[in-house]
């Protein structure tokens, strides 16, 4: 268990930031620190991912010096799927900031549950 | 390589070709283009599955130039190709007549907006459906979620922007799932194709190796598609969302958008996991217990429900239950009946929001029962639309409704017999759940006397593109349940066609 346990120091690091980010993003009740959490969660993963692809003592999968060996470069698939996985969440992140934005504008207020209760006052009248 | 077999890339691009081409459109023209384009996918969905029909096999499409095991590609079979059609068929006649409201609802320069989401949403649907690439699949399930979210947010009230965000958080839940998921997948078996992937997933199953990590794997990524379906205990976006958004939108996301994803969920349970490990993990004993809850926890808060919207939406979710329940009795029988729950829910769920909108409208656009009262005389074709969607529900026979619930009772009795026992009492209970609140309602619209003072004299005349979607749609339902053994033959063929 030991030795194991340092090996993959990283993927534990990305799974105990997982949960932490996956908690926030369903517990916090106030819209901005959802959002952090959400990128917590998403960060996580692209660290477990990174470290997952990365091969000691080898470079970046950029050919450098003509060099075409592929047992010089790291695995690229899992940069090339962090890659695509950042825009995805910097779009997602863009959207729930901007419904944020709309949201205080109409509320006056970041935190879900009192927006709720206003929306039920709302419904009443 | 036939020329047919181009047709399920085409649909994609077109589809996002539109959206884009849509930008400097005004809202009319926008319209034009994206029911030309719903139709066009229509046809070329059309002929891919009379191609495959016809054929007898699926095709695999290479998509860039790299082949398996490393590039990226598509596979039309027979189920795919069937799924595209009635979908983007149900797309079409939502679209079509929830038009007069989207003008409506939305304001005059955002128009084209909603049609540009409309395509984009088309278009992560095709592609959700055709990709055989894992991460593809995640790419486009968020995609699928930002369109939706748009267009629950589009109409700008207070309430469907809450909806909008509670929709939003919860789906950014299931998507981190889905991706740690598909993280470690990747990690452990170095795929991304299912094909390749299933491979070394079966060979680590028979070396034993690795049986925690492919638990986790599997349960990760079941639990994220079931949470951006609306499985029970995550369900509680969905009153809102269906019933605070503008009409087209309420159909196509309950119809299409949370069933997407439940068909990738099939997919990857045949394409990637495979049987044994599935029934090994017991993920799908999960699923059984959630739907059983789900079907009557939905109807439950559908009885309780005041107003029209919110009682179908609450009644999405007992059905959602149903096709979890579906998957979760493990056999060949019971996923035919979750894949044929999907098409009828899909036709029916479309047909009862146009035809309460119609009600609604009946009654001065308000939305509580006690107004609806006498609402089917005021505007006749909604309060038969509303009555043959409600009879399908509750399962009548000669609708596709009744099909369901027979099919899902006879797989029932092919699978263990503990489960048979709580499906058919569940089953039972759900339907006469469903029977209260659909016939209250019916009985409701259908009541000549005591019709509210506000409601009094109006009387609506649809306009026929609405008319005309909700016959549409009635046929459908018609179709659905008096040609059930063809299309059962059909989505059992298109399983087999998985493996």
């Amino acid at each position: 268990m030991g030795p194991n346990l340092w090996m993959n120091v990283e993927e534990i690091a990305a799974v105990i930031l997982f949960g932490v980010g996956f908690t926030t993003l369903l517990l916090h009740r106030n819209m901005i620190k959802k959002i952090i959490g959400l990128n917590i969660m998403d960060t996580a993963v692209y660290l477990f991912l990174a470290a997952m692809g990365y091969i000691d003592d080898r470079i970046a999968p950029i050919v450098e010096n003509g060099v075409t060996d592929a047992s010089v470069y790291i695995n690229p698939i899992p940069s090339g799927l962090v890659l695509t996985g950042i825009v995805v969440s910097v779009s997602v992140t863009a959207l729930m900031l901007s419904l944020t934005v709309r949201l205080y504008r109409k509320y006056r207020t970041l935190d879900l549950d009192e927006i709720l209760i206003e929306m039920q006052k709302e419904a009443l009248k | 390589m036939s020329f047919v077999q181009n047709f399920p890339c085409f649909s994609i691009v077109i589809c996002m070709a539109a959206g884009i081409l849509s930008t400097p459109m005004n809202g009319k023209n926008a319209k034009r283009t994206t029911l030309a384009v719903v139709s066009l996918v229509m046809v070329m969905s059309i002929a891919v599955f009379i191609y495959t029909l016809y054929t007898g096999t699926s095709f695999v499409y290479t998509m860039g130039k790299y082949p398996a095991p490393w590039g990226n590609e598509i596979r039309a079979g027979v189920l795919e190709c069937f799924l595209a059609t009635v979908f983007s068929m149900v797309m079409l006649f939502s679209l079509i007549g929830g038009m007069d409201h989207v003008f409506k609802d939305v304001k005059a320069e955002k128009i084209n907006l909603y049609f540009i989401l409309v395509d984009l949403l088309l278009s992560s649907l095709l592609a959700i459906i055709y990709t055989n690439d894992l991460f593809t699949g995640y790419v486009f399930v968020e995609i699928n979620t930002i369109a939706a979210c748009g267009m629950i947010m589009i109409r700008e009230s207070g309430r469907s922007l809450v909806a909008a965000i509670r929709y939003m958080v919860m789906s950014s839940i299931g998507s981190g799932l889905i991706l740690i998921g598909l993280a470690m997948l990747y990690d452990i078996t170095g795929h991304l194709l299912m094909r390749p992937a299933r491979e070394a997933l079966s060979n680590l199953a028979q070396t034993g190796e690795y049986m925690m990590p492919i638990l986790v794997i599997i349960s990760v990524i079941t639990v994220g598609l079931a949470i951006k379906s609306g499985l029970y205990p995550f369900h509680s976006w969905m009153p809102d969302a269906y019933g605070y958004s503008t009409i087209s939108s309420s159909s196509i996301l309950s119809g299409l958008v949370s069933k997407s994803y439940i068909f990738l969920l099939i997919k990857i349970f045949y394409r990637v996991f495979g049987w044994d490990l599935l029934l090994k993990s017991k993920i799908v004993n999960v699923l059984f217990a959630f739907g059983l809850i789900g079907m009557i926890m939905g109807s439950v808060g559908a009885i309780m429900a005041r107003d029209i919207y919110r009682m179908i939406a609450y009644s999405s979710i007992a059905q959602i239950g149903y096709i979890y329940m579906g998957i979760g009795l493990g056999t060949e029988a019971g996923m035919i009946a979750a894949v044929f729950h999907i098409l009828s829910h899909a036709a029916t769920k479309s047909l009862l929001f146009l035809s309460a909108k119609g009600l609604t409208d009946a009654s001065g656009r308000r939305r509580y029962y006690l107004y609806l009262r006498g609402s089917a005389f005021r505007n006749p074709l909604a309060g038969a639309a509303f009555l043959v969607g409600s009879l399908s529900m509750v399962g009548i026979p000669m609708l596709s409704g009744f099909i369901s619930k027979l099919l899902f009772a006879t797989a029932a009795l092919e699978g263990s017999p503990r489960k048979v026992f709580y499906t058919l009492i569940v089953l039972a209970v759900s339907t006469v759940l469903n029977a209260v609140y659909y016939l209250h309602t019916v009985i409701q619209i259908y009541t000549p006397k005591g019709i509210p003072e506000e409601c009094r004299g109006i009387h609506i005349r649809m306009t026929p593109g609405v008319a005309l979607a909700m016959i549409c749609l009635i046929l459908m339902n018609f179709i659905l349940g008096l040609m059930s053994q063809p299309i059962t033959d059909l989505i059992q063929l298109g399983i087999e066609m998985f493996v």
